[in-house]
């Protein structure tokens, strides 16, 4: 029941939005829906919690503590996306920039998006799972170029062709799994591409098929996480989109993709019994945190340097699921949980700052506090979380993730403490001034929905300074869940 | 001569008509015979796929050879020529620059394709499983048009023959996915043709062309 509801509520948004989405309630209708699929999100949550690991629908859907705590976030997110977006969309459209017809568009398509990754995250169907994927994609291509503006269209473009790509590989990953499992699971039943099934018979499966598929799935879905050298459709996609739909993208489009690759890698590792995917996440994670660091120098838009940013977390976490283990992986979960938010969050700020400046370039943006102490106080507060400053919550997972690859792999620990120190610089340098200095910029016009700013960044501050024995279990579960 | 060995052969035979038709695509010039061209492709993924379900008894083949000539032969292919009469690109030509070095590019990923494929063929049982080989090459072929070509019609060609690859690849090395998820593969195909005809008058709109060399404002600098 909680289930069917937190599936089929945002296809439901959806329908309704595609009709009344340029309505002039339409915004608090598109808040009421994700606020009605956060609560049966916390209704299913409350029940795995109870019961444990759920399969239902004829198992075509599973609900285990790996992905019920990403559903979660998702919602979570999802709702306080929406609500910011009701005074943002609000502003884009006084100052012209958006139509009614494009407006319902955007309802309409942010509520498919929300049930495509749901969809991503519940189902039990590696095929289904490649299907909600794509879905998400097709959704956000149009919501990319919503101004339709050159820039715009260009981004749109470059993020369907090369994650179309991608997802093209995963799609022949996919079918390479199915291959290996059909000999030992038949073909009648449907069951050869269901997780639960692959997992019990994961020792069994060909090694070289599963090598092979997982190098296609890897890439295929990596390329949807951003890790380089397959990021380049991310900065551009963050820039030019509206900030809503960069808010959404980072903080959760990202996670479910990464959160496909590790269920992909808990079978491959079960298969071919060695650490083979993980040292490969590893690298390409190490990679991804390194170059975006170093890219960040080059930024002068405020929502690309965020979108780098992006990168370097994914990159950051793609490196700690690779390392594997009860206590990296713990670290991994907590560090998507603590990114997400404030990521989110740093994009609500900087989305109404660069309204407030009128444009995104950084140099143009000065003097936040002096307009907008909430704003400029949000911004601040949300890039020192980001940046790992004590006592947030990032500062917890990554120092978790340090310590780990201190112990375990002591090569990579340079190289990640010099992408956090690059990325450290080269952003607090920028946004000081942003935030501080002098400007004649006048106030908005309508107030800003600031509650979601400040919600995420007291989440990610317990989460630093306390994390409540529940979570933690949660996590340690579903930690070792992925081995 | 007994059924299934004659089944094998007629299968290789399409197989290589469909390596074929990756590579005359890859020289194409005009829109339109590319959208043949495409269209033929679909014809030859409907006659392997209805074979295979017919030498192998297996119905629900039937199924997914229906959607593909429904959808591959006659719906995109309809779509893609309205795109074009309404986008008035139907006589659009396209140089093509050193068209003997792509085809040389062609056959080394050609060969690399069966190299790679060659230790899952072993490990296969169906009957068309010397035919992984081709979908793989068919797949890179398409990859390697994408990259290629500067049009933006001419990519999305390109990359729903990759799609055609990855059907082959699904019927070739397992004798095809399960229901659910070839539907939903489908509609995604489908969705995202849909996505793309929005997509191309707004390029045109704002960029009085579909040429994609238009589109280099966002670089890093």
């Amino acid at each position: 029941m909680e289930l069917a509801l937190v599936l089929g509520l945002p296809w439901l948004g959806s329908a309704l939005l595609a009709v009344f989405g340029d309505a002039r309630r339409a915004a608090w209708l598109n808040i009421g829906m994700s606020l009605a699929t956060l609560l049966a999100a916390a209704a299913l949550t409350l029940r795995v919690m109870r019961e444990g690991t759920l399969v239902l629908g004829h198992e075509q859907f599973i609900v285990d503590p790996f992905n019920v705590f990403l559903v979660a976030l998702t919602a979570l997110v999802g709702l306080t996306t929406a609500l910011f977006s009701r005074p943002y969309m609000r502003i884009e459209a006084d100052r012209g920039r958006l139509t009614p017809r494009r407006l319902r568009l955007y309802h309409s398509m942010y509520q498919s998006f929300m049930g495509a990754m749901l969809l991503a995250l519940l189902t039990n169907n590696m095929g289904l799972m490649w299907v909600a994927m794509e879905a998400a994609t097709l959704s956000t291509v149009l919501l990319v170029s919503l101004y339709r503006t050159r820039e715009s269209i260009e981004a749109a473009w470059k993020y369907f062709i090369l994650c179309g790509v991608g997802i093209a590989q995963a799609l022949f990953g996919t079918i390479l799994l199915y291959f290996a499992a059909e000999g030992l699971l038949g073909s009648e039943g449907m069951t050869a591409l269901l997780w639960t099934h692959l997992d019990a018979v994961k020792a069994q499966l060909e090694p070289t098929v599963l090598g092979l598929a997982f190098v296609f799935l890897l890439v295929g879905y990596g390329t949807k996480v951003g890790l380089a050298p397959l990021h380049n459709w991310l900065p551009d996609a963050h820039a030019e989109g509206p900030t809503p739909v960069s808010a959404v993208l980072s903080g959760l489009l990202l996670n479910v993709a990464l959160y496909a690759i590790v269920r992909c890698k808990v079978l491959v590792e079960g298969s071919i019994h060695s650490s083979l995917p993980g040292h490969m996440l590893m690298a390409f994670g190490l990679l991804s945190a390194l170059l975006a660091a170093f890219f960040l120098w080059r930024q002068r838009d405020i929502k690309r340097l965020f979108g780098y940013s992006s990168i370097e977390h994914m990159g950051i976490i793609t490196f700690a699921f690779g390392m594997g283990g009860a206590v990296a992986n713990f670290a991994a979960l907590l560090h998507m949980t603590v990114h997400s938010l404030t990521k989110s969050a740093i994009f609500f700020a900087v989305g109404h700052a660069s309204q407030i400046a009128g444009t995104q370039r950084l140099a143009e943006m000065r003097g936040m506090l002096v307009i907008s102490p909430t704003i400029g106080w949000g911004l601040m507060v949300g890039v020192l979380a980001i940046l790992g400053l004590p006592p947030f919550g990032v500062f917890a997972s990554e120092f978790l993730i340090l310590t780990t690859a201190m112990r375990e792999h002591p090569w990579a620990t340079p190289l990640l403490l010099t992408a956090l120190a690059v990325a450290f610089a080269a952003i607090f340098g920028r946004i000081q001034p942003v935030v501080f200095g002098e400007t004649e910029a006048r106030p908005l016009p309508h107030s800003p929905a600031l509650l979601p700013v400040f919600v995420h960044l007291a989440l990610v501050l317990m989460l630093g300074l306390y994390l409540p024995p529940v979570l933690a279990e949660w996590y340690r579960l579903a930690a070792r869940l992925i081995g | 001569m007994n059924a299934p060995a004659l089944a094998t052969q007629i299968l290789n035979l399409l197989a290589a008509a469909l390596l074929l038709i990756a590579f005359s695509m890859l020289a194409q010039r005009r829109t339109s015979r590319l959208i043949a061209l495409f269209a033929w492709q679909g014809a030859i993924l409907f006659a392997s796929t209805s074979l295979v379900g017919l030498t192998a008894r297996l119905p629900h083949l039937y199924y997914s050879a229906a959607l593909t000539l429904a959808l591959k032969v006659v719906l995109l292919p309809l779509i893609l020529r309205r795109l074009i009469r309404r986008l008035e690109a139907q006589w659009d030509t396209e140089t093509l620059l050193n068209i003997p070095g792509t085809m040389l590019v062609g056959v080394a990923l050609v060969i690399f394709a069966f190299g790679l494929a060659q230790p899952i063929s072993a490990l296969a049982t169906t009957i068309t499983r010397h035919t992984l080989g081709i979908a793989l090459a068919v797949i890179l072929l398409a990859f390697l048009m994408m990259i290629v070509r500067r049009k933006a019609l001419t990519q999305v060609i390109g990359f729903l023959a990759m799609e055609n690859g990855l059907f082959f690849a699904a019927t070739s090395a397992t004798y095809g996915m399960p229901m659910v998820v070839e539907f939903g593969i489908a509609l995604d195909v489908l969705v995202g043709v849909f996505v793309l005809g929005i997509f191309f008058f707004q390029i045109r709109e704002q960029f009085e062309s579909l040429d994609l060399r238009h589109l280099e404002a966002l670089k890093e600098d």
